[in-house]
């Protein structure tokens, strides 16, 4: 039983009662009522409070524009959302609401004695006060200001719901499902193109589900529509309902916003809530039409004040009466059509108020014959009631001012300013606004996308005139894509054409000063804050929005903003368009954060790269770090192994027998071409003219700036043809860097260029067993030192598979690394592990290849250089082939700065206390200096050395290579540590485990 | 000017707030002043206030295209923090933080600074190198910031997600917890006022359209819609603009022009106490007074001066948000926006003096120019003034793109600003 | 997300595809080593950075791989259009530069 439902009226099922919850309390709506309709059905209107006031509110429209009636929403764990629309949530059986904003509850709330103190709180209060004593800011005020703020609580849980993304391809994509959209759609789609068609609403209609009178080519409207949708589905028309377009993004790129299960009674967990689209359109046709203003006077925020349209609205689409007894506050004409709907279904309308002295005389007459009482040319100078309005004072008025004021008491006030088209998605594309002095509004003036703007959002009033707009827009758009159609006009009767005035704040009889006449509810803005912010010099609407926060409110200015800009223009003396217009931006609507996030979430947040062998690796056990996009095994922990015991079991194992890792992650790329050493010659610091195919040498890449980009073992396989290998992290860069050069400077060279590193695994043999293991395992190639040096490779089979076997080493000791085609790679990782159990073979991971590397000085790019590094820097000057007329980074490594004495250069570190030295720890020469301390350089790389019997580290510091046996400190939070500098190579200065 | 005071705001409470004064009044402009400074934003209406306070220079005008303050001076995150790794840059942003600290009072204008604790998240072994490397440096720099386990970055951030088995999982964090947010309108208002109040002239609404040399080849002035203005001395200080403006007086610059992108959330509660950036997955995220989670993402990769943006890296960082803070799935986006952002070669600033005599330029802060501020407009005032470079942005010239000698973070640490 | 043409392709592709690669036509001396410090500094690092319309380069990075060139304007982010690497920079009529 609800009070105020009317009966057989609106779109709702009747016979569909549904039960849910606001603040605990339960209420009965209907199948197709939202949470606003249903609670306003069962009487009340109190369904927020203020953000900064803590007034007491209630909806005051009826759509995705409200900014007072947000409420959280809950459907069990991790679903609660907060500041949700009232107006928009459909109710289900079992929906939780409550309201927000309010402490201890929604009709007794302390933080309104705010609302007592506001002459305090005014505009911009904040930036004048709050600084004495100065620590006060951070422990007291602001936490006090932020607990007062905020709106609804954020959800603490993780989302269980999963949310969708999909493209779209239309030739025409119309936003709004009103009779100008309808019209727009339906023109286009005849000329045979794709039209698409969405509506934010749970139902198409828009205007027409208000208007039930009108009579459209001669039936009435909802039959009109119903037809209407069923001649756009017939031409294979997608109408998308619940479906906001949120963003209109460049080249006619429209983001919506599709929502798939918050209004369902038991959404099945598989399906996504959201759907995020990304359309692409020949042609947008944006047919959002218009938003009505509210009137600006004291007391417009009282619960049971709202817009008539949105009172005719609850009644027309809900079948609900928002009171019995009606004040309807008015400057324009479409308010008294209001009145005559809910008179006629029972509400009384005790008076119609307009700020008009002339008014249409078939109004009039309507109004008289109904015997509603009627006060032209009146203001409005209050309202009274504590959470629900219960009288409106009105004043004649006389020369612009109010006279003495009398009381009407009634139980709803339904105002209207008038309306302002719909401009947000036209102000996305940054397109160009025109004032309308007529309208009061601006208008869409100059496109900078292909869309055409079709009814009231150009500006149209009435059905008839959007329908027949929307009919030539929807032509237009399809000229524009080569399509020509019929453009129909059609007649309606029973139209509410209409006109009004524009007012700013409503003149009163009382002190303007303590007047609260509302401009943005929310955030609790009134005429006098915006007053006060041009009185403190704030001339531009951006200024006066930022300093009062007006238009900034979760309705994002729909309410606010042409209010705020017409009474700060009048303030100014300025006409509106010289005070500015904010930009309206996205999203239309807020928009929840999964649907942006869409797919991208966990483990789909990015891909994560695994290798061949990495199945493997996690079987027996791996722990991985993250290494760009791959995942390696860091090191392999056995019965309980710490990362220390793991690595120098590891590297153990490795110098003594034999050592087993997967490099293939390594980047990979194939140089292939008649001029493949001269392209090598130019990209690379080294010279590779005289490299013999079947040798391999350690290759450096500069940028033209000179600085260490990226190195890899490069192996010669033929005249024409070089593997190349790159750092881990560094592989799309240097091809692309690589392919740059080649195609942009170097178009005379013949050289393709392959990225190869998915289609070989690479396994790492390292230590004086490598050899033993691999020689029965090899076909066609002798592995023996004299046959096969060091830096050789070669094509051959190994354990049946075709493979590149390099003769390599990153370890210092005898080394092999065997590529094979990827799809091999577990099955010769596997049988490499078998025949290496006599060798006590040892799977290592990536640390311990970074401590054995290390023991011989061979440095990581990115971590022993940081991209202010040159080869002279990181003591491999040797590679830099100084005879060869030009290289990439030539020319940079000349620069004045690269050359000066002082340069920061890699050392090794040997600590005086064999301490381990912590990577990234800085040196000082002066330990004894005080802060701020000059520091010399830093420790790159310093690891526990099992060989070496000691910690070791490698640093860069400056003037280093001339600093051998001086001894450097690393001031550490509780100590400083001693080093002395020593050279890089700890472990087999002469290479003689190399060539083994 | 009224002093702003707990007592005027009360007495101007009770007078119906009738009495309050323009904070600073719209200048029409002169033929000629001692110094012009193009952008009315932060930095160079702090420029023109330290100029006139400090220097007792107050024959100046800043010059804006728009309103004061309409630039990215009230389009960023608002982010402030000193933790950067090379001297240079820790002299120059601790010294901003230093005056930041002060900054409400000195300019008797709230700005709200909030030393909330900024925490940066490492997310892979190198971050973890990279960072380390930081906070050492800071600590023999003098400058605050330490490293945080995961637990303990947990307990300073609640909605932090540190499970072992995220895409990124959180290997540590460094804080600086004197570093922090401040309301990003009110400085620009609170030096506007402040240096209104010293004599200062504020132009808005009037594009100056190029610098005028004379035959010497020293600045003359600059040309404006509102015709030309004489000034032997002209400071550049105009983000997003600065090429176009500099290529009139014949000065090309290592500059490119990137959109920048940032959202808000609808405002909730108190949910989030600092600020939290992740470079690695590119995500910056606080929440501001208002209650709103504040989220700034990277820059498009075509340069642009359209202050649009695209989607797909709003789609980025949102994803990256609620991969880091999964709490947030279900909050909403209220707003959206873009800036434009100078970048340099080596993503530092430029600041000081140029080639051309009586020309100087603040310019290439990319993405970090607010919380440099008031430090720069600090030492940019002393290098206006004395026509030589300032101790702290002696480093900031533009020689250092020819003699190779960059103070690259970026390439340090593959740390955005 | 922009939509850009592939002059190699010959299809017009959403800006995913693509990757942006600076400023066109900065030609890379012949030899390098003859260059000032200042010469090198301009093609290192000195840029037009044009509020207008704009030479720049793009690859079709997840496509052909190939580098070609753009006229773009940088304030409406409009492509005027794309020509392949060594084509010279297209000559535009009045109305297509107020783009």
């Amino acid at each position: 039983m609800n009070p105020y439902r009317v009966y057989g009226k609106g779109r709702i099922d009747h016979r569909a009662p549904v039960s849910f919850t606001f603040d605990g309390k339960t209420y009965e709506g209907r199948r197709g009522d939202t949470v606003a309709s249903a609670l306003l059905a069962n009487g009340v209107h109190l369904m927020g409070r203020s953000f900064k006031y803590h007034r007491p509110r209630g909806p005051v429209s009826a759509g995705s524009e409200e900014p007072n009636a947000l409420i959280g929403t809950k459907r069990g764990t991790g679903r609660y959302e907060p500041n949700t629309r009232a107006t928009v949530q459909e109710i289900y059986p079992g929906l939780k609401t409550n309201s927000q904003n309010t402490y201890p509850s929604l009709k007794f709330d302390l933080g309104a004695v705010n609302d007592a103190a506001y002459m305090l709180f005014s505009a911009g209060f904040y930036y004048k006060t709050f600084m004495w004593p100065k620590s006060f800011w951070d422990k007291v005020y602001e936490p006090f200001i932020r607990e007062a703020a905020g709106l609804g609580r954020s959800p603490t849980e993780r989302d269980p719901d999963h949310y969708a993304s999909r493209y779209h391809h239309t030739d025409v994509l119309v936003v709004g499902t009103g009779p100008a959209g309808i019209a727009a759609a339906l023109s286009a789609a005849r000329t045979g193109l794709r039209v698409t068609l969405v509506d934010e609403n749970a139902e198409a209609g828009g205007t027409l589900l208000s208007e039930p009178q009108a009579v459209i080519d001669g039936a009435p409207a909802w039959d009109w529509l119903e037809a209407q949708l069923a001649e756009l589905k017939a031409l294979g028309v997608r109408v998308m309902t619940r479906t906001t377009a949120i963003g209109y993004y460049h080249q006619n790129m429209v983001a919506l916003c599709e929502k798939l299960t918050d209004h369902l009674d038991a959404p099945d967990p598989d399906m996504p809530r959201e759907r995020m689209w990304r359309v692409r359109a020949g042609q947008v046709i944006l047919a959002q039409g218009a938003l009505e203003k509210p009137l600006v006077f004291d007391g417009n925020d009282r619960p049971g004040v709202m817009l008539a349209g949105a009172a005719q609205t609850y009644l027309h689409r809900y079948g609900v009466l928002v009171g019995k007894r009606a004040v309807v506050a008015t400057s324009h004409d479409s308010a008294w059509y209001a009145s005559f709907d809910l008179h006629d279904e029972g509400c009384e309308i005790a008076a119609i108020v307009d700020t008009r002295a002339d008014l249409r005389a078939d109004l009039v007459e309507a109004a008289a014959a109904r015997g509603i009482e009627m006060h032209l040319n009146h203001s409005v100078s209050g309202t009274d009631g504590r959470l629900r309005v219960k009288s409106i004072r009105i004043n004649r008025m006389r020369d612009g001012k109010a006279a003495f004021g009398r009381r009407i008491f009634c139980d709803c006030v339904l105002m209207s300013g008038g309306w302002t088209p719909s401009l947000h998605l036209f102000s996305h594309t940054m397109g160009k606004l025109a004032w309308n002095d007529d309208l009061t509004a601006f208008l869409p003036d100059v496109k900078t996308e292909a869309c055409q703007i079709a009814g009231a959002g150009r500006g149209l009033w009435g059905i008839e005139a959007a329908l027949n707009d929307g009919f030539a827009m929807g032509a237009a758009a399809a000229e524009a894509l080569g399509k020509s159609g019929a453009t129909p006009t059609l007649g309606v009767t029973h139209d509410r054409t209409g006109t009004g005035v524009t007012q700013i704040e409503l003149p009163t009889d009382r002190s303007p000063s303590s007047a609260r006449a509302f401009v943005d509810y929310q955030n609790d803005v009134t005429a006098k804050d915006l007053r006060l912010a041009v009185r403190e010099g704030m001339r531009s609407i951006e200024h006066v929005k930022r300093y009062t926060t007006n238009g900034m409110a979760t309705d994002q200015g729909k309410m606010s903003n042409i209010n705020g800009l017409n009474i700060a223009a009048d303030a100014l003396g300025k006409p509106q368009p010289q005070v500015g217009l904010t930009t309206f931006r996205p999203p239309y609507t807020p928009t929840t954060f999964g649907a942006f996030a869409g797919y991208h979430k966990g483990g789909h947040f990015e891909v994560t790269r695994k290798t061949p062998i990495d199945g493997w690796a996690e079987k027996n056990g791996a722990v991985y770090e993250p290494v760009s996009l791959w995942r390696r095994a860091w090191y392999f922990p056995q019965n309980g192994e710490d990362m220390d015991q793991a690595v120098a079991r590891e590297c153990r194992a490795t110098r003594e027998s034999l050592g087993i890792f997967d490099a293939s992650t390594l980047g990979k790329i194939e140089v292939v071409g008649p001029d493949a050493v001269e392209f090598m010659n130019r990209m690379y610091t080294n010279p590779w003219t005289k490299l013999a195919p079947g040798r391999a040498r350690y290759g450096l890449l500069l940028g033209d700036d000179g600085f260490i980009r990226d190195d890899g073992v490069i192996g010669r396989m033929s005249q024409d043809r070089f593997h190349v290998t790159t750092t881990t992290g560094g592989a799309a860069r240097v091809l692309n860097m690589m392919e740059d050069y080649l195609q942009t400077e170097w178009g005379d060279l013949q050289v393709w260029l392959t990225s190869t590193t998915e289609q070989w695994a690479t396994i790492a043999l390292n230590g004086p067993n490598a050899r033993k293991l691999l020689e029965p395992l090899t076909e066609g190639l002798d592995l023996s030192d004299e046959a096969f040096p060091h830096m050789s490779v070669a094509e051959c089979t190994i354990a049946g598979l075709p493979a590149r076997l390099f003769r390599i080493s990153f370890t210092g000791e005898l080394g092999f690394e065997v590529n094979v085609p990827a799809r091999h790679g577990r099955a010769l990782w596997e049988t490499l592990m078998d025949a290496g159990a006599q060798y006590d073979i040892c799977p290592y991971g990536t640390e311990t290849m970074h401590v054995l590397r290390a023991e011989k000085g061979y440095i990581i790019v990115g971590q022993d250089t940081d991209g202010t590094v040159t080869p002279y820097d990181a003591g491999i000057g040797w590679a830099v082939g100084k005879a060869k007329p030009d290289f990439v980074g030539k020319r940079g490594l000349a620069r004045p700065d690269l050359v000066a004495p002082g340069r920061k250069q890699l050392v090794g570190l040997l600590t005086e206390d064999h301490s381990k030295l912590e990577e990234g720890a800085q040196i000082v020469r002066d330990p004894k200096e005080a802060v701020p301390m000059t520091m010399v350089g830093h420790v790159t790389s310093s690891y526990d050395s099992v060989a070496m019997g000691r910690p070791i580290a490698l640093a860069l510091l400056a003037g280093g290579h001339d600093l051998m046996g001086e001894i450097v400190h690393i001031p550490m939070p509780d100590r400083i540590i001693a080093a002395k500098v020593t050279g890089t190579v700890f472990y087999d200065p002469d290479n003689t485990r190399l060539k083994l | 000017m009224t002093r702003f005071s707990a007592l005027s705001l009360l007495k101007n409470a009770v007078s119906g707030n009738k009495n309050w004064t323009e904070q600073w009044p719209d200048s029409q402009p002169k033929d000629e002043y001692d110094v012009i400074i193009v952008g009315a934003g932060g930095h160079g209406l702090g420029a023109a206030y330290y100029l006139a306070k400090e220097h007792g220079i107050t024959n100046v005008a800043v010059i804006d295209k728009g309103w004061l303050g309409g630039g990215n001076t009230g389009r960023n995150t608002t982010i402030i923090r000193s933790n950067y790794l090379y001297d240079e840059s820790a002299r120059l942003y601790d010294h901003a933080l230093d005056l930041w600290e002060g900054l409400s009072q000195e300019l008797n204008y709230n700005v709200m600074f909030s030393q909330r604790g900024v925490m940066m998240l490492a997310h892979n072994v190198h971050d973890v190198q990279s960072f380390k490397r930081h906070i050492h440096a800071n600590r023999l720099n003098g400058v605050d910031n330490r490293w945080l386990t995961p637990e303990q970055a947990k307990d300073y951030c609640p909605p932090l997600n540190i499970r072992p088995d995220a895409r990124y999982p959180v290997m540590g964090a460094a804080l600086q917890k004197r570093a922090g947010t401040a309301r990003h309108d009110a400085v620009a208002w609170g030096y506007a006022r402040g240096a209104a109040a010293r004599g200062v002239d504020i132009i808005q609404n009037c594009p100056v359209t190029a610098i005028r040399r004379g035959a010497d080849g020293a600045v003359e002035g600059v040309e404006t819609a509102r015709g030309f203005i004489r000034a032997k001395k002209v400071a550049v200080s105009a983000a997003g603009h600065t090429s176009v403006l500099m290529d009139s007086a014949g000065v090309r610059m290592p500059l490119e022009s990137y959109p920048l992108q940032a959202l808000v959330s609808e405002p909730v509660k108190p949910i989030f106490p600092c600020v939290v950036m992740s470079n690695t997955v590119h995500a910056y995220i606080s929440q501001s007074d208002k209650g709103e989670l504040v989220i700034g993402s990277g820059t498009d990769q075509y340069t642009s001066y359209s202050q649009r943006g695209g989607l797909p890296l709003i789609e980025h960082t949102v994803a990256a948000i609620c991969e880091v803070f999964p709490i947030f799935n279900r909050m909403r986006m209220l707003r959206k926006w873009g800036g434009i952002v100078d970048v340099t070669p080596d993503r530092s600033a430029i600041l000081g003096k140029t080639p051309v005599q009586g020309l100087y330029v603040n310019c290439g802060w990319g993405t970090g120019g607010f919380k440099a501020t008031p430090g720069a407009a600090h030492t940019l005032a002393w290098t206006v003034a004395k026509d030589e470079p300032h101790r702290i942005n002696a480093p900031f010239t533009l020689e250092r793109f020819t003699t190779g000698r960059l103070i690259d973070e970026a390439a340090a640490a593959a740390v955005a600003h | 997300m922009l939509l850009i043409h592939c002059p190699y392709c010959d299809e017009t592709l959403p800006e995913l595809e693509f990757a942006y690669a600076g400023q066109a036509h900065v030609v890379r001396a012949a030899d390098p080593s003859s260059q000032t410090d200042e010469e090198w500094r301009d093609f290192l690092f000195i840029r037009d950075n044009v509020k207008g319309v704009h030479a720049e380069r793009w690859q079709h990075v997840h496509g052909c791989g190939r580098f070609f060139n753009a006229l773009r304007h940088t304030v409406s982010d409009k492509f005027l259009t794309t020509y392949k690497a060594g084509e010279p920079r297209p000559v535009l009529d009045d109305t297509e530069r107020s783009a």
